[in-house]
């Protein structure tokens, strides 16, 4: 009677340990800010076809490197319903006319192109549109003549969920290969961990660079998106493996553990049910410390354009085309791709930094 | 003078103390590499197609040529006996024929490790020279605007992609028109140039991306001399030294200061290893000819050889790297012992 008692107080007192954890992380003002941000960016990103006011390979003829539209609220009759202009390619090359004879109201919740969401619901009613379908370019247009807009939207698709695929797959194999060594010890322990510091031991940008370019060029976007996927993962599971082999040994000889074995528990329940979670916390803020490291590397390696490849749009791939010099000079609006980039990676290292100090029991 | 004297003789000592550990070390270090190159081969075999294969497309090479050239490079026998003649090859100090420059691997592999080396000194002696001052400032005022001014860039420091930044600093050259190159390591005029200019000619060549890599490596270190100070500075002997009557500035530079560098020694080791990885995308978007961006033409173009040689090398310096590192910890903290 007495031990369910104290059980109960134990579970009570643990409970509030989560609370405390869960309201501390509230309290930090920066970190919640930066998740919404997150949040926010995945909602665009999935359910782009509704923000966007394009398919994200639709190009515009005689529209190349077409500058941010000017969305205007004031004609010389006052304030107005918000409009734009038409613009016309001029003889020169990337050159526009702006026709300010016709204004073109801006409409939201247009009804544009069909798309569907995941094969689930067909729609055809965006974000805004024009009237007339006049093309709109709120970021700008790229060498294509395709919205910039609307590809970052479908590039981020890519980009944010590249960093979340990886860190999935990596901690996984992490946990597997980590467990299994921390917890036999002898030769499988060795083997693993050699296995691991060959993997440490190579530059990892170079290693992705070796392993990037055995990928065939004529094989599916979805296809090439998981290869990438376990690409990084194959880079990054070593790392993962030996903190938390360090922590499985820490925890292996603790009491309760020799309490599971006593009763007979198998070795797969101890490692599943006792030693993994105990590594929970630590493994969470691992995951989010690393999806930005992850979202970093494929951006560069489509950059390159050993990542994903035109015409599919990441991050990475769209500035590839900002590449040259003079023509970054000229549109400067095609290094936007980048911001989102930095956007990204920047709420992650604060969401994580939140996350450590709200968890880490030393603090 | 004499207590300098003193510090190297105890370095020596304690280096003759650990002769074994680091003996075994270095011992461990040569089946690692030889896991690593049996690891790269068969990453590299394992890409569709070689490099023959774009010479067959094109019209003016012989069918002869090519047959030389596969017996050449041993590249019409099968995976395991390549791997075997290469490794031969490796050992004898021969490290094969570049099939794109048609020169000795060693030969371009020298002056690009020596470049790569160049731009990943600069860009230390630049987060060093940044961040230790800022560090140890913004642990003495914490909390100041300027330390939060610090702390906000440290975190944009930390989330741009080097490649992005690199970017932005060519757009800006481009934009504000400045006298700087956005390209390469020399300009066409080099070779004509008397020697002092040469090295003005490469110092500016290098400022962009010594820069980038440089800013990089900042806003970690940083953060740690701001930590490290942090905790020194709550120490017993920084407030008896407080309390003895010591100047400020006396307690923060000798007392507080040199224990709070210590652990920022262990650092140093770890960026030895990592800015290899790190200085590969920096070196391809701003051309600068290093060991990334030989790689990048390497894999791309299939050459083999030339591939395999930047992974060993680049794995070499990483292995070497964190043995330094381990061996300046040791020296540097007394109560790490290695038997």
């Amino acid at each position: 009677m007495e031990n369910i008692i104290k059980n109960e107080t134990e579970i009570k007192q643990n409970k509030n340990l989560w609370i405390k954890k869960i309201s501390n992380f509230y309290k930090n003002k920066f970190a919640l800010t930066a998740a919404i941000i997150i949040l926010f960016l995945y909602i665009l990103v999935i359910f782009a076809p509704f923000f966007a006011p394009y398919s994200a390979n639709k190009n515009f003829k005689d529209k190349f490197f077409h500058p941010p539209t000017k969305i205007h609220f004031w004609d010389e009759n006052g304030l107005q319903t918000p409009f734009i202009y038409e613009t016309e390619v001029q003889e020169g090359w990337a050159e526009y006319n702006i026709n300010r004879e016709k204004t073109h109201s801006l409409q939201f919740f247009h009804q544009g192109e069909e798309y569907q969401i995941f094969g689930l619901f067909k729609s055809d009613i965006h974000l805004f549109g024009v009237e007339a379908n006049i093309p709109i370019f709120i970021l700008g247009s790229d060498n294509y003549g395709r919205d910039l807009f609307t590809r970052i939207l479908y590039g981020g698709r890519v980009s944010l969920f590249i960093g979340f695929f990886a860190i999935f797959i990596t901690t996984f194999i992490g946990l597997i290969a980590g467990g299994i060594s921390g917890y036999y010890g002898g030769i499988i322990d060795s083997i693993i961990m050699r296995a691991v510091e060959v993997i440490m031991s190579i530059p990892s940008f170079y290693l992705l660079l070796a392993l990037a370019a055995v990928l065939p060029l004529d094989i599916s976007s979805a296809f090439r998106f998981f290869l990438i996927v376990s690409i990084l993962a194959f880079q990054g599971w070593a790392g993962m493996a030996r903190v938390i082999r360090g922590m499985v040994l820490s925890v292996k000889n603790e009491d309760y553990i020799s309490a599971a074995k006593a009763i007979g528990a198998e070795d797969k329940r101890i490692i599943i049910k006792h030693i993994l979670p105990a590594t929970a916390t630590y493994v969470i803020i691992r995951a989010t410390v690393a999806i930005p490291g992850y979202i970093i590397m494929e951006s560069g390696l489509s950059f390159i354009g050993l990542g994903i490849q035109e015409p599919s749009a990441s991050w990475g791939n769209m500035l590839s085309s900002a590449q040259n010099i003079t023509k970054m000079s000229d549109f400067p609006w095609l290094l936007l791709p980048g911001f989102f980039i930095f956007i990204t990676v920047l709420s992650y290292n604060i969401l994580g930094d939140g996350l450590r100090d709200a968890f880490d029991p030393k603090s | 003078m004499a207590e300098f004297y003193g510090i190297f003789t105890n370095c020596i000592w304690k280096i003759k103390k650990m002769r074994d550990y680091i003996i075994r070390r270095i011992l461990i270090i040569v089946p690692l590499l030889l896991a690593i190159s049996i690891l790269s081969f068969f990453i590299m075999q394992l890409s569709p197609g070689s490099y023959l294969d774009q010479m067959r497309m094109s019209p003016d090479i012989s069918e002869d040529l090519i047959k030389e050239m596969e017996a050449d490079f041993g590249l019409n026998k099968n995976v395991f006996l390549q791997y075997f003649s290469w490794l031969g090859q490796i050992l004898q100090g021969n490290l094969g024929q570049s099939f794109t420059y048609r020169i000795p691997v060693s030969q371009i592999i020298i002056s690009r490790l020596f470049n790569t080396l160049i731009l990943s000194f600069a860009a230390m002696l630049i987060s060093w020279g940044i961040s230790i001052p800022i560090g140890v400032y913004s642990a003495t005022h914490r909390y100041s605007w300027l330390d939060n001014i610090f702390s906000v860039f440290s975190f944009i420091g930390l989330s741009i992609p080097n490649f992005f930044f690199a970017l932005l600093l060519l757009f800006a050259i481009v934009r504000l028109n400045l006298p700087l190159p956005i390209n390469g390591m020399t300009s066409i005029m080099y070779d004509y140039l008397s020697p002092t200019e040469k090295i003005i000619d490469i110092l500016k060549h290098l400022l962009v991306p010594a820069l980038v890599l440089g800013t990089a490596g900042t806003a970690t270190l940083m953060r740690q001399m701001r930590g490290q100070m942090l905790d020194v500075i709550k120490m017993d002997y920084i407030r008896t030294a407080r309390s003895k009557g010591l100047t400020e500035r006396n307690v923060i530079y000798k007392h507080a200061f040199r224990n709070a560098i210590n652990p920022m020694i262990t650092i140093f080791g770890f960026q030895l290893s990592s800015l290899f990885s790190g200085a590969a995308l920096t070196e391809i978007v701003t051309g600068w000819p290093g060991l990334g961006k030989m790689m990048l033409t390497a894999v791309r173009s299939k050459d083999l050889y030339l591939a395999m040689a930047g992974l060993m090398m680049g794995s070499l310096m990483l292995v070497l790297g964190n043995l330094a590192a381990d061996i300046i910890l040791a020296l540097n903290d007394p109560r790490i012992k290695y038997n």
